[in-house]
């Protein structure tokens, strides 16, 4: 077992597992999200808000969550440390560009500028609604964020770029992931890099529009 | 039609000593190269020239020089085996490069394949990885009859599509990470897709992974890059076969 999770493939499908565990987070948490245009008293997303908040959910899910987050995190520090350490030394000029996404090379930096934009979300939402737990319309909160005089359209830019840069993870993540766990050949190979180009659309786009609607129309 | 001719080109290139000294990227001009002249014969003609001017000529390797061998490596402006897709630098030629470009060409680099002399870099981690399972270990006679063995034909098309991998590196070179999984998927395929060795396949891919771990190749991260930039389009499609062929032995351990 310890030399299956050492290997290198190993490592990966840890990798992919947890990286598929939180791709169907996120659908589920854009679900939760879109309420927030549906209703504009609010009501609907409080309620989704006040189910998400339930003991078994909150203590039950909520530390699983937790848990995928930081074993993707550890072993993508893992394996960007080993891949680093295999090339001593560099090439004066190497051109990839033709060869591979941008995306594809650059997880690394996508997923820590989406931990960055992660660490800001707790501190929105997270951190009043569950730690100290003195917010009683969870709707208020989110419209006042995107809605506040000065630093209202700063919130809805950064959101913006936080799903941006999340849609380019997702964009190579989600068919690697399936690549990771062996789960394709030459067919199911197109079939499945289309299908996460649109999973990663409706992630993006959707994460992008919610807070420009808050924003702009509620 | 006459070839072009290159009146003038800068030929920028990594010397180095041995194994131990540090290198350096020295420059070079050579002049009038036709562009029918291959890659490999327009470094001969370089190295001609250093012969004659009494300097030590630049250490490459090559071998058959018609693309079949695997010898040649070569990182030529940034890409492996140069600009140009499916060929080895052997089958490279001249008249894809322009009038006074310069041209940079550095050894492979991988911690696992360090520079011997100048761009001949030592690739006996292949070596060892093949030793670690890639060939059946009984006999198995002499060539069957044709369908004595029924073999699909997809399979067999498989089989021999992974079987063209011809050992040289260009993946793990081009690769931002630096990793072998390519040319071990290659090796554990065409083995898999036969009934002759599908009776190792799974101690065969248990052991070729480790010891490629071993050696210091970097981990997949599904890129792509090497399958661009393999001279024989060998497919990344193998890579998922290998991962599945290794999960599922490991699985059953
Ligand atoms: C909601 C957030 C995230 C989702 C949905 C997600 C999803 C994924 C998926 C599906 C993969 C592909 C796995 C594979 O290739 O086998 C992946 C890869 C990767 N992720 Fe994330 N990820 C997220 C956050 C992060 C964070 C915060 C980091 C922090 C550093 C990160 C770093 C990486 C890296 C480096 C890879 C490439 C690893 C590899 O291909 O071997 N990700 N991610
Ligand atoms: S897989 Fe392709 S690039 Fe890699 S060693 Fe084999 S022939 Fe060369
Ligand atoms: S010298 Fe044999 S493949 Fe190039």
């Amino acid at each position: 077992m310890s030399s299956f999770l050492s290997s290198s493939i190993g490592k990966k499908l840890i990798m992919s597992l947890s990286g598929l565990f939180l791709v169907l987070f996120l659908l589920v948490h854009l679900i939760l999200n879109s309420f927030l245009m549906f209703d504009n008293t609010g009501e609907l997303f409080n309620a989704g808000a006040h189910f998400m908040a339930m003991p078994v959910i909150r203590f039950g899910l909520q530390p699983v969550l937790f848990g995928g987050f930081i074993v993707h995190i550890i072993y993508a520090i893992i394996l960007t440390l080993q891949n680093q350490k295999a090339r001593p030394q560099k090439y004066a000029s190497q051109n990839l560009s033709n060869s591979s996404t941008w995306s594809s090379r650059n997880m690394f930096v996508l997923g820590g500028l989406v931990l960055v934009f992660i660490a800001m979300h707790l501190m929105h939402f997270f951190v009043p609604i569950q730690i100290q737990g003195n917010v009683h319309d969870d709707y208020q909160l989110v419209k006042n964020l995107f809605t506040n005089g000065s630093t209202g359209l700063v919130y809805t830019g950064l959101y913006v770029v936080g799903a941006i840069l999340l849609g380019l993870h997702l964009a190579h993540g989600f068919w690697s992931a399936f690549q990771s766990i062996g789960m394709s050949n030459i067919i199911w190979r197109a079939r499945l890099e289309k299908a996460g180009y649109i999973y990663a659309i409706i992630i993006s786009g959707g994460f992008i529009i919610i807070p420009l609607y808050l924003h702009f129309f509620a | 039609m006459a070839d072009k001719v290159i009146k003038e080109l800068t030929i920028k290139v990594w010397r180095q000593k041995n194994a131990k000294t540090a290198g350096k990227f020295e420059t070079y001009k050579i002049n009038d190269i036709s562009g029918g002249t291959s890659f490999l014969e327009m470094l001969d003609i370089l190295n001609e020239q250093l012969i004659n001017d009494g300097q030590e000529p630049i250490a490459f390797d090559h071998d058959c020089r018609e693309g079949i061998c695997g010898m040649c490596s070569l990182f030529i402006n940034g890409r492996a085996h140069g600009p140009d897709d499916d060929i080895t630098t052997c089958q490279l030629h001249m008249r894809k490069f322009n009038e006074g470009e310069t041209i940079t060409i550095e050894p492979w680099r991988a911690g696992a394949f360090p520079v011997i002399k100048d761009l001949i870099v030592d690739r006996t981690a292949f070596e060892k990885v093949l030793q670690a399972g890639g060939y059946i270990s009984v006999n198995t006679g002499g060539v069957p009859d044709g369908n004595a063995i029924p073999i699909s034909q997809d399979d067999a098309e498989e089989a021999m599509d992974a079987a063209a991998c011809i050992g040289c590196g260009a993946c793990v070179a081009t690769c931002k990470n630096s990793s072998a999984m390519l040319f071990v998927s290659a090796k554990v395929s065409h083995l898999a897709k036969l009934p002759q060795g599908r009776v190792e396949a799974s101690r065969r891919a248990k052991n070729m992974v480790a010891k490629m771990d071993e050696l210091g190749f970097g981990n997949c991260t599904n890129t792509g890059a090497c399958e661009v930039e393999c001279p024989k389009g060998i497919s990344i499609a193998n890579i998922a076969r290998l991962n599945r062929e290794f999960l599922s032995a490991k699985i059953k351990d």
